[in-house]
C-alpha cells in the first residue's frame, strides 16, 4: 500500500483516519473529533439525526458532484478515506446561517433541536439536488429523519421555502467539480483490517484470500448489525465504489443493474423504465437509506422481509454471481435456501441483476406495513401480469414476509394463468393466494392478517386495473 | 385582573419569535450532555449487565472475568454503596438489585476506557440466576390480582341508582396501549467530583432537584454536595422525571469510586429496555344514558400497568381517574383504580401523566355508544359538555365551560364541518373500496400538580452593572420552549428588550428545590417566579429613577430600555448606574405558589387544578378497504392557551403534541413477548425499526392551528395559559375519524370496537367486523360487534332516522360472555 496517510475532507479541512478500526462508524469518528452537531439517535439508520453530506458522483456523469445525504451512525468512518463531507457545522454558523437552516430556525422548525442537525443535512441536500428544478422539496427528501417533537408542520413549511443556491454558494459551485474517487484503502488496525476494492478483480481476490470477510457496499444493514447487535468482523472488504459493480445496462433483451448501485441512483437512472420498481423503490426505506444501500446488499441479506426480493421474483429477474473462479447465472427463484441463507458460495459477490424484456404490462406492488414510508413489511406482494384478450396468459406474484424465505405464489400464478381475468377468476385464485406460504404472527403482523392481506391485495390489483383512473385513496 | 396576569402594552410576551436556541440548533452548536464528553478529559464509559430473565433471583455475581478485558476500570455493585442502594422515591427501586424484575434490568454496571472496552467487561460479568414465575401482561395481573400501591375511588352520587334510572346501560371494556417516549437524545448523565468530593451531575433530566437528591441518598451525602445540572434534553415528555435518577447516581458512584468522570448514555435499546414509558391501561365500564342521550352514571374500574415498582404510578392512577370525565357532565360517578405490578420496564411519566387513558375510557365509551344509541356521535358529546355551575367529580367547579363550546363552534365553522360531512357522505356512497371518516372531540385538562406541593417554583435575575441581565430558574428546557418564554417573561417585566436578556442552564445550586418541569405547569411556576424576582428589581429601580426624576416612584414606568416618569427618562442602563453607585441590590431571587389548591388524595377530592384547558379538534381521515391503512386528510384545532406568552412556540406545543398523540393512538405499538418461551417479557419492540414513530408522511394533508381568542387567564402570568399536555388529547379524534370511517364499510349505524394502538391491522378488523354487521344487523348484534354489553333497556330507541323500529325483545347478552379481545382481532 502507499505511504499515503488515510484522511477525508471534513467541511474543507483534512481529518486523518488512521486507527479507526473497521467497525468504527462515521457518527462516532466526527463527534470524536469534536464535530458533534450529528447525533446518535437510534444507531440503526432509521432517525436521521446522525445525517451528513457526502460527495457523490452527480447524475449526469462523474462530470459533476453530487451532495448526497447519508447516515453517518452506519458508515464505516474507514470508507470515508479520500472523501469529502460535510456536517452541519460546515453548512453555517449561527451568526452566519446557511438559507437552510434559516428556514428551519425562524419557522420554528426545531424545538429541542436533537434532530434538527440531521434534517438540515437531508434538506441541504436537496437544496443542492441539481434535477430539483424549481425551488420546492421532494417529498421523500425527509422520509429518512424522524423529529418527536415539532409534529413536523413547520419543517415542511421550510421545505416547502427551499430557494434555490446562489451563484457564489461554495458548496453549490463545488457540485461542478468531479466527486473525489475511490481511493485504495487499506486500514489496518487492531480490531482489523478495512479494505477497499480497487476493481473486480481486487475485490475478487480479496474474497478469494479472507472467505471469511463481509462484504460492506451501503453497509446499511452491517452497520445496524455492528451498532446493536455488537457485531465485529476482523476483515472488512468495502465494495461500494467498485466499478464494475456500478454498470446499468439495457438491451433488447434485458435490463442489468449493477449490484453496487445505490437504490437512489437506481431510482434515477431507470427513471420509471420498470414501472413494478419505480413503484417499489419510494417505499423502501428511507431517502437516506436508498442513499446508501444497494440492490446487491438486499439480496445478499436474504431476509424474508426484504422488499427487493419479492418484486425481483415477480419480474423473474436472474442474479449474477462472480467470483475469482468464474461468473454464474441464476434465476432469484433458486436463490434462496433459507432463513438469511442464499447459494452464494463465501468467495463469490453479487455483481449484478438482470431483469428479462419485455415486463409484463400489469404490475403492482403492496406493500402492507403500520407506516406508510420507512418501514418493514409485514407482507410485501409483487405482481407482474400479463393479460391478452382478456385472458392471463402469465402471472408472477413474489410474496416477502410470509415464509423463512421470499416465494413465488405458485399455485396462485397456475390459477391464474390461462383463466378469464373476471372477478370470478380472481375471488377464487385469492383464496389459493390467502393459502400460499406458512405467515406467523409476529411484532409486525398477526398470521390472521397476513393471510387476510394476501387475499386482498388480488382483489385490490383486479379492482384498481378495473378503474385505471383511480388514483386517489390510501394506500399501505 | 390581578397583577400576575395584567400584561403591559407592546408586551415581549406575546410575541411570535422562534425558539431561544433555535440558531444552535440549526448549526449543530447546542450542546447536549453527551456532548460533553469530548470536552472532558480522561472520561470513563459505562455498560450495564442486563437481565436476561423477567424475574430472577441474583443467586451469584462473579466480576473477576471483567478484569481481564483490556480497558475495564470498575465494576460497579450493590457492595460500592455507600448510602442508600435505592434511586427511587418509594423506596421500591434497588439501584443494584438482588432480583431481576424485568428483562433487561440492569444488575451491575462496568465502566472502560471505551465503550467497547465496558460492554466486552459486562459481557464477561458471569451472573447466576435462578428464575421465578413472571406476571407480563395486564390481564395476567388482573387474574393473580397482583396490585402495588394506593386503590384510590372517585365517588359522586349513586352510581347504582344512577344506572337504574338511565334508559340504557351498556357495559365493556378497553385496553389501552402503552407508549415510548422516543426522545431524540436517550438517558445520559456525565458525574465529575472536585478536589473537595463534591459532585458535579450533568444529567438529561427534568427533575434536577430529585436527581440531585437521589444522587445524594445513594452516595451518603448532603445535597449541599451534590449538584445538578441539565443544559438542556432533546426531548422529555416526562420520561426524563424520574428515569435519569438511577442512572446519574451509577455515573456518581463510578465518579467518586475512580476519581475521573463518568458517563453513563444509554444506547437506544438499553434506553427501551430500561426505562419506563406511558401506562398501558385496562379499563371495565357500565355506563347509563338517558332517553335524550346524556350521560346518567358511570360505573368503571382503571387498572393500570405500573410495571416492576411505583415510580409515579400512584399520582398518574389519580390524574387519570380525575380526567375519566373529560368535558363531560356525569351526575353520579364511581372510578376504581388499581395499579398491576408486572415484570416490565416501570411506567412512568408520559406527557398527560395518566390524563389521555382516563379520558380515552369516555371517549372510547361516547364513540362505540353513539351508533347505538342512534345519535351523532359528535351531537353526543356536544349534548353532554360541562355547563356554567356544574362541578367535576371530584368536586371543583368547572370554570368557563362556555370556553369549550365556543372553540367546538368556532371550529364548526372553520373547519367547515357541516359540508364536509356531506361530502364524507356522499364519497363513502360512491367508493366501495375507500371510506372517509370525520370527527371532532373536544378536550379539557386540569392544570396544576395533582401533588399540591410542587406546585412552586424559584427563579435567580441578575442585574450586572453595565444592564445586562441573566436568569436562572428551576424548570429545565426539553424542547418546549420554557426558556423562551421565560427570556420573554423577565424582558417584558423589566421593560427591556429580548436581547438585553440571558439565561443561563438549570442548576440546582442557583435554584434549590425545584419541582419537576412537567404538569404543562413550567411556565405558569416558573413564569410566576421570575416575574417576581423582576419586580423586586424594578420596585427598587424605581425609587432610584423617582428620585432622580423628582416623582413618586408609582408613577416610574419600565418600557423598551427606557425608564420614564413625569415626562422625564433615563435610559435602563443609567438607572443600573445610579443603583449601583447608591447601593442598592440589582439582583433578586423570585418565589411562587400556585395559590386557591386544595387536594385530599384520599377521599380524591378537592381543587386540585388552577384551572382547566380546553380546546377541540376534527379530523378527516380515509381508510383502504382492503388492507386497513389509512390517510389523514385534515386537521383543524382549536385550542386555549389563554393568553398566549409565546405564539410560535405554543402552536408547536399543540401540532407536535397533537401527533405524538395520534402516534400513541394509532401507529406505535408496544409489544412484549408474552407466551411462556424463552424470550418471556422481552420487549419485542426495542428499536426504532420495530417501534414507529409518526413520520412526516403521516403528517396530516392540511392541518390547521387557531388559538382561542377571548381567553385570558386571570391569576396566571400574564394571563396565559399552560400548553404542554392538553393537545395530545386533541388526537382522540384521529381515532374516532378512523372508527367512523371503518364503520362506513358496514350498514348504517354499524358500532365497531376499534383496538388502540389503531395500527392499519386493527382498522382492518374494525372493517371486518363492520362488514360482518350487514348480514346481521340487529341491535344486539351491532353492540356485541362493538363489544358493547347491551345491560339494559332499549338499543336504538332514540334515533329518528332509523328505518327499523328497535327489537325490545333482543335478548341481552350475558357481561361475562362478554369481551373485546372477541370483538375482530385475533390479538
Amino acid at each position: 500500500m502507499s505511504s499515503r496517510m488515510p484522511s477525508a475532507t471534513v467541511n474543507g479541512i483534512p481529518l486523518g483516519l488512521e486507527g479507526v478500526s473497521p467497525t468504527t462508524n462515521a457518527l462516532d469518528w466526527l463527534r470524536s473529533r469534536g464535530l458533534t452537531g450529528a447525533k446518535e439517535g437510534c444507531a440503526e439508520g432509521e432517525c436521521g439525526a446522525c445525517a451528513v453530506l457526502v460527495a457523490r458522483p452527480g447524475r449526469s456523469g462523474d462530470s459533476t458532484t453530487e451532495w448526497t445525504a447519508v447516515n453517518s451512525c452506519l458508515m464505516p468512518a474507514a470508507s470515508l478515506d479520500g472523501q469529502e463531507v460535510v456536517t452541519v457545522e460546515g453548512l453555517g454558523s449561527p451568526d452566519d446561517l446557511h438559507p437552510v437552516q434559516r428556514e428551519l430556525a425562524v419557522r420554528g422548525g426545531s424545538q429541542c433541536g436533537f434532530c434538527t442537525p440531521g434534517f438540515v443535512c437531508s434538506l441541504a441536500a436537496e437544496f443542492y439536488r441539481a434535477d430539483r428544478a424549481d425551488a420546492g422539496c421532494d417529498a421523500h427528501a425527509l422520509s429518512g429523519n424522524l423529529c418527536r417533537c415539532t409534529g413536523y408542520r413547520p419543517i415542511q413549511d421550510a421545505a416547502d421555502a427551499l430557494g434555490m443556491p446562489s451563484g457564489d454558494d461554495p458548496l453549490g459551485r463545488r457540485r461542478e467539480a468531479p466527486a473525489p474517487g475511490a481511493v485504495p484503502t487499506r486500514l489496518v488496525g487492531a480490531a482489523g483490517t478495512y479494505a477497499r476494492a480497487a476493481d473486480l478483480t481486487d475485490a475478487c481476490t480479496l474474497l478469494a484470500e479472507h472467505p471469511e470477510a463481509v462484504l460492506v457496499a451501503g453497509s446499511t444493514d452491517w452497520g445496524v448489525e455492528v451498532n446493536l447487535r455488537a457485531a465485529r468482523s476482523a476483515f472488512v472488504i468495502g465494495i461500494d465504489r467498485v466499478p464494475e459493480l456500478r454498470d446499468l445496462d439495457e438491451d433488447g433483451d434485458a435490463i442489468t443493474i449493477g449490484a453496487g448501485l445505490t437504490l437512489s441512483e437506481i431510482e434515477r437512472r431507470l427513471g420509471g423504465r420498470v414501472p413494478l420498481l419505480a413503484e417499489l423503490l419510494p417505499q423502501f426505506a428511507s431517502r437516506l437509506i436508498r442513499n446508501g444501500a444497494t440492490l446487491g446488499g438486499n439480496l445478499a441479506t436474504a431476509s424474508p422481509i426484504g422488499d427487493a426480493a419479492p418484486v425481483l421474483l415477480a419480474l423473474e429477474a436472474e442474479v449474477i454471481l462472480t467470483s475469482s473462479s468464474g461468473e454464474r447465472t441464476l434465476p432469484i427463484s433458486e436463490f434462496f435456501t433459507g432463513y438469511r441463507q442464499t447459494v452464494r458460495r463465501a468467495d463469490e459477490l453479487i455483481r449484478a441483476v438482470r431483469i428479462p424484456l419485455p415486463l409484463s404490462p400489469i404490475s403492482a406492488f403492496h406493500k402492507i406495513a403500520k407506516r406508510r414510508f420507512d418501514d418493514i413489511s409485514g407482507v410485501a406482494i409483487a405482481f407482474a401480469l400479463d393479460v391478452r384478450d382478456g385472458t392471463v396468459a402469465r402471472a408472477r406474484i413474489g410474496l416477502g414476509g410470509v415464509a423463512a424465505t421470499p416465494l413465488r405464489a405458485l399455485a396462485t400464478e397456475r390459477s391464474l394463468e390461462g383463466h378469464a381475468w373476471s372477478e370470478s377468476t380472481v375471488e377464487a385464485a385469492a383464496e389459493v393466494l390467502r393459502g400460499e406460504g406458512t405467515p406467523i404472527d409476529d411484532l409486525r403482523a398477526s398470521a390472521a392478517y397476513r393471510r387476510a392481506m394476501l387475499g386482498t391485495s388480488l382483489l385490490r390489483l383486479h379492482a384498481e386495473q378495473g378503474h385505471p383512473g383511480r388514483t386517489e385513496g390510501a394506500r399501505a | 385582573m390581578s397583577s400576575l396576569s395584567q400584561r403591559p402594552a407592546n408586551a415581549v410576551v406575546g410575541q411570535a419569535i422562534p425558539h431561544e436556541s433555535a440558531a444552535l440548533h440549526v448549526t449543530g452548536s447546542a450542546l447536549y450532555t453527551d456532548d460533553l464528553v469530548g470536552r472532558t478529559a480522561g472520561v470513563l464509559h459505562a455498560w450495564p449487565v442486563q437481565s436476561p430473565h423477567a424475574r430472577a433471583t441474583v443467586t451469584a455475581l462473579r466480576v473477576e472475568a471483567a478484569y481481564g478485558i483490556d480497558g475495564v476500570v470498575r465494576v460497579l455493585s450493590a457492595a460500592d454503596v455507600p448510602g442508600l442502594n435505592d434511586a427511587g422515591v418509594k423506596g421500591d427501586e434497588p439501584l443494584f438489585p438482588a432480583e431481576a424484575r424485568h428483562v433487561g434490568h440492569a444488575i451491575c454496571w462496568v465502566l472502560g476506557e471505551t465503550l467497547e472496552a465496558a460492554r466486552l467487561g459486562a459481557a464477561a460479568v458471569e451472573v447466576d440466576y435462578a428464575p421465578l414465575p413472571a406476571i407480563i401482561t395486564l390481564r395476567e395481573a388482573i387474574a393473580a390480582e397482583a396490585f402495588q400501591g394506593c386503590q384510590p375511588t372517585l365517588l359522586r352520587g349513586d352510581v347504582e341508582s344512577g344506572l337504574a334510572h338511565a334508559a340504557v346501560v351498556f357495559a365493556g371494556e378497553l385496553d389501552i396501549a402503552g407508549q415510548e417516549h422516543f426522545y431524540l437524545e436517550t438517558h445520559v448523565s456525565i458525574a465529575l467530583v472536585d478536589e473537595a468530593g463534591q459532585v458535579f451531575v450533568q444529567s438529561s433530566t427534568q427533575h434536577p432537584s430529585e436527581t440531585q437528591a437521589m444522587v445524594a441518598q445513594v452516595l451518603a451525602l448532603p445535597s449541599n454536595a451534590v449538584t445538578v445540572q441539565s443544559l438542556r434534553m432533546g426531548g422529555g415528555f416526562g420520561g426524563k422525571e424520574m428515569q435519569p435518577h438511577g442512572l446519574a447516581a451509577v455515573a456518581a458512584l463510578g465518579a467518586t469510586l475512580t476519581g475521573r468522570p463518568v458517563r453513563l448514555r444509554l444506547n437506544r435499546t438499553q434506553d427501551m429496555t430500561m426505562t419506563g414509558k406511558r401506562h398501558g391501561f385496562h379499563a371495565q365500564w357500565r355506563v347509563g344514558f338517558d332517553a335524550d342521550g346524556h350521560l346518567t352514571a358511570l360505573d368503571a374500574t382503571l387498572t393500570s400497568d405500573g410495571g416492576w415498582s411505583l415510580d409515579l404510578s400512584e399520582p398518574v392512577l389519580a390524574r387519570a381517574l380525575c380526567h375519566v370525565d373529560n368535558a363531560y357532565w356525569i351526575p353520579d360517578v364511581r372510578v376504581n383504580g388499581r395499579i398491576a405490578r408486572t415484570n416490565k420496564t416501570s411506567q412512568t411519566a408520559f406527557r398527560g401523566f395518566g390524563g389521555p387513558q382516563g379520558m380515552l375510557v369516555i371517549e372510547d365509551i361516547l364513540g362505540r355508544c353513539a351508533p347505538l344509541l342512534g345519535i351523532d356521535p359528535a351531537e353526543l358529546r356536544r349534548r353532554n359538555f360541562y355547563v356554567d355551575g356544574q362541578a367535576t367529580p371530584y368536586g371543583q367547579p368547572v370554570r368557563h365551560p362556555e370556553r369549550l363550546v365556543h372553540a367546538w363552534d368556532d371550529l364548526t365553522a372553520r373547519a367547515d364541518l357541516v359540508q364536509r360531512r356531506e361530502e364524507v357522505a356522499a364519497f363513502n356512497a360512491e367508493h366501495p373500496h375507500a371510506k372517509r371518516g370525520l370527527a371532532i372531540t373536544p378536550v379539557k385538562f386540569g392544570i396544576s400538580f395533582n401533588f399540591t406541593t410542587f406546585n412552586q417554583a424559584g427563579a435567580l435575575v441578575h442585574v450586572y452593572t453595565d444592564g445586562s441581565v441573566l436568569i436562572n430558574h428551576g424548570g429545565t428546557e426539553m424542547g418546549q420552549g420554557l426558556h423562551t418564554k421565560m427570556l420573554q417573561v423577565a424582558a417584558t417585566s423589566l421593560g427591556l428588550p429580548l436581547e438585553r436578556v440571558r439565561l443561563a442552564p438549570t442548576r440546582t445550586d442557583k435554584v434549590p428545590n425545584a419541582s419537576a418541569t412537567a404538569a404543562s405547569s413550567g411556565a405558569d411556576l416558573n413564569g410566576g417566579a421570575v416575574k417576581h424576582a423582576c419586580e423586586q428589581i424594578t420596585a427598587r429601580l424605581a425609587e432610584v429613577a423617582a428620585a432622580e426624576l423628582s416623582v413618586d416612584p408609582s408613577e416610574v414606568t419600565f418600557a423598551g430600555g427606557v425608564v420614564s416618569g413625569g415626562g422625564g427618562s433615563l435610559t435602563w442602563e443609567e438607572v443600573v448606574a445610579l443603583a449601583y453607585a447608591q447601593r442598592v441590590q440589582l439582583w433578586a431571587s423570585g418565589f411562587y405558589r400556585t395559590e386557591g389548591l386544595q387536594w385530599d388524595s384520599t377521599a380524591m377530592q378537592g381543587s386540585p387544578f388552577k384551572y382547566f384547558s380546553y380546546g377541540v379538534a376534527a379530523c378527516e381521515v380515509e381508510v383502504d378497504g382492503f388492507t386497513g391503512a389509512y390517510r389523514t386528510r385534515r386537521v383543524d384545532i382549536v385550542h386555549d392557551v389563554g393568553d398566549s406568552l409565546s405564539p410560535l412556540v405554543d402552536i408547536g406545543q399543540i401540532e407536535g403534541g397533537f401527533v405524538q398523540g395520534a402516534g400513541w393512538l394509532t401507529l406505535e405499538d408496544l409489544r412484549w413477548e408474552e407466551g411462556d418461551g424463552p424470550n418471556r417479557g422481552r420487549l419485542a419492540t426495542q428499536s426504532a425499526s420495530t417501534y414507529k414513530l409518526p413520520s412526516l408522511s403521516e403528517m396530516p394533508e392540511v392541518f390547521t392551528v387557531a388559538l382561542l381568542e377571548h381567553a385570558h387567564e386571570d391569576g396566571v402570568v400574564y394571563g396565559s395559559k399552560a400548553v404542554g399536555e392538553p393537545p395530545l388529547m386533541l388526537a382522540f379524534s384521529v381515532r374516532e375519524a378512523l372508527r367512523q370511517a371503518a364503520a362506513a364499510f358496514g350498514p348504517e349505524r354499524a358500532a365497531v370496537h376499534l383496538a388502540t394502538p389503531a395500527t392499519p391491522e386493527s382498522v382492518w378488523w374494525a372493517i371486518e367486523s363492520a362488514r360482518s354487521q350487514r348480514d346481521d344487523d340487529s341491535p344486539g348484534r351491532r353492540a356485541e360487534r362493538a363489544g358493547v354489553t347491551v345491560v339494559s333497556a332499549e338499543v336504538g330507541g332514540q334515533d329518528p332516522h332509523a328505518p327499523d323500529q328497535p327489537e325490545p325483545d333482543a335478548p341481552p347478552i350475558a357481561p361475562e360472555t362478554e369481551r373485546l379481545a372477541d370483538s375482530g382481532s385475533p390479538r
